[in-house]
């Protein structure tokens, strides 16, 4: 249907995607190191030394690419007055009573949060993770900066997979919004019902 | 060393063997007795078969400067001036101190990679390491290194291969004041006794035996002529133990850490099947037939 709206151009989904896929694989090699129930992920890269060798440029380049996206969608992620009221009807969103809760613009309360979270862990990962970079940086740094760091990554770590974890549910519950980031397009009636600010906004331009 | 004596292993949560029973092993190193010759650092070199860079003079008597992954041990020289005016010369022999409760071992992420032997020895295994470092955040004692050559972790093995075959560790077979002596951990505490008793006697009151609680003790013990005092000799902790941050790191938080994990995901599921897909109902919008114009203009059967 020709009556779609884009909601992600070509150059958003491929980076949005990009950033994806060294999210996984960041994420799969850091936990192999993480947890000793989970060393055996340490096999999917080659083993122990490959995992430890591969894992801070995984993550180096899932961080440039989250930049390069974090600075396209951060205008977008401003919250407001609007949002802290949304926040308060915790109850009406997860119960899917969307009608009650206020106008959303391009990217509800939640979704901004997440943004903001992972901002905040990105950040978090790279300097801590820079600090442990055993082969290139540790040298440089004092025992308990080391021991901060070590501590700080992992609870990074935890709190970007958390967010992302939700993120990905989000997709599954949400029908429709999977697609904006697959093939870039939302229907008109997808974006009045989780939208209706932006909705508006892309209507009034197009007129 | 046999398997069964593996007591204790990296990044491994269920029991190891626990069937035998070994006596516990310890070294004994008496600063009051050492002369800092470095016989022991040659020794170690010799034995281990390491060849360290020859390096640089800086000033003090400690060479190399620091342990490094091809000097596992290292006399350190500390000058200290005593209240009575008097110069003394603390020499401490650093090195691994082979706890009972590792930092290292804790901190490990590798199976296998750091041992800990029924006799109380903590191994590496560089086979199983994958060079993290992390054994460096976890040591209280600042003892591994990473090899830049091939980045795998090194430190003093205790000569864990001389003494499973009833030898001593080479630093202690080469000791020529005596100053370092190994044995069973009970033997080696009372040797450290009358040792202590000897001191006091000639003016060091707070001679003392250094073997930390706070990491269950060590395997290699001290005797210092200032035991009130460690730090004085090169900086020797007076209490060490594993760091908070590396007990909340590789403690409570892995487990918690997972937990959350599946706890998360979870809820999304029995959210899904409780409340179920937010779905659109799309617009139902009129389709209208236009019809083409053209079409009627096209009658066949007329003429």
């Amino acid at each position: 249907m020709n009556n779609d709206i884009e909601r992600y151009t070509p150059s958003e989904r491929t980076n949005h995607w990009a950033v994806a896929v060294f999210f996984v694989l960041a994420t799969l090699s850091g936990l192999a190191l993480f947890h000793p129930a989970l060393f055996g992920l340490s096999g999917l890269f080659g083993g122990g030394a490959w995992t430890r060798i591969l894992h801070p440029f995984l993550g180096v380049a899932m961080f440039l690419l989250f930049l390069v996206m974090a600075i396209r969608f951060a205008g977008h992620n401003r919250l407001d007055a609007n949002d802290r009221q949304w926040l308060r009807q915790m109850g009406d969103v997860i119960n899917n009573r969307e009608e009650r809760l206020p106008e959303v613009g391009r990217y509800n309360a939640g979704q901004k949060l997440l943004f903001w979270v992972l901002v905040l862990s990105m950040l978090v990962l790279l300097v801590s993770g820079i600090v442990i970079w055993r082969q290139y940086f540790s040298a440089g740094f004092g025992i308990q900066a080391l021991r901060w760091a070590s501590l700080l990554h992992a609870a990074a770590a935890l709190l970007l997979i958390l967010g992302i974890l939700v993120h990905i549910y989000a997709a599954i519950w949400i029908k429709g919004s999977l697609g904006a980031m697959l093939h870039g397009t939302v229907s008109r009636a997808w974006a009045r019902k989780h939208h209706a600010g932006w909705y508006k906004a892309v209507v009034r331009e197009r007129k | 060393m046999a398997t069964q004596d593996i007591i204790a292993r990296s990044a491994t949560t269920t029991p190891m063997p626990s069937v035998r029973q070994v006596g516990e092993v310890a070294k004994l190193i008496d600063t009051s007795k050492c002369i800092g010759c470095k016989a022991c650092q040659v020794a170690c070199s010799e034995w281990n078969d390491l060849r360290d860079e020859v390096g640089s003079n800086v000033g003090v008597y400690d060479n190399p400067r620091d342990l490094t992954a091809d000097s596992w041990t290292l006399m350190r020289f500390a000058e200290h001036e005593n209240p009575a005016g008097n110069l003394e010369w603390l020499i401490r022999k650093d090195g691994c101190m082979h706890c009972a409760e590792p930092g290292c071992l804790a901190a490990c992420p590798s199976p296998g990679a750091i041992v800990k032997y029924a006799n109380g020895i903590v191994d590496f295994n560089q086979d199983h390491c994958i060079g993290c470092g992390y054994c460096i955040t976890g040591c209280p004692f600042d003892i591994p290194r990473i090899s830049q050559k091939d980045h795998k972790a090194y430190k003093c093995t205790l000569c864990s291969d001389r003494v499973a075959v009833g030898l001593e560790p080479a630093c202690v077979k080469t000791c020529p004041t005596g100053a370092i002596v190994f044995g069973s951990k009970e033997d080696m505490i009372e040797h450290a006794d009358g040792r202590i008793k000897d001191l006091k006697e000639r003016g060091f009151e707070q001679a003392g035996l250094y073997d930390p609680a706070g990491v269950g003790g060590t395997h290699v013990m001290y005797v210092l002529h200032h035991a009130d005092q460690p730090e004085l000799y090169s900086g020797l902790p007076s209490d060490p133990s594993i760091s908070p941050l590396v007990g909340l790191w590789k403690g409570v938080s892995k487990p918690l850490a997972l937990l959350a994990m599946g706890a998360t995901v979870l809820l999304g599921f029995f959210h899904y099947v409780r409340v179920g897909p937010n779905r659109v109902e799309e617009d139902l919008e009129p389709v209208v037939h236009e019809v083409d114009p053209s079409v009627h203009e096209v009658e066949p059967k007329k003429p």
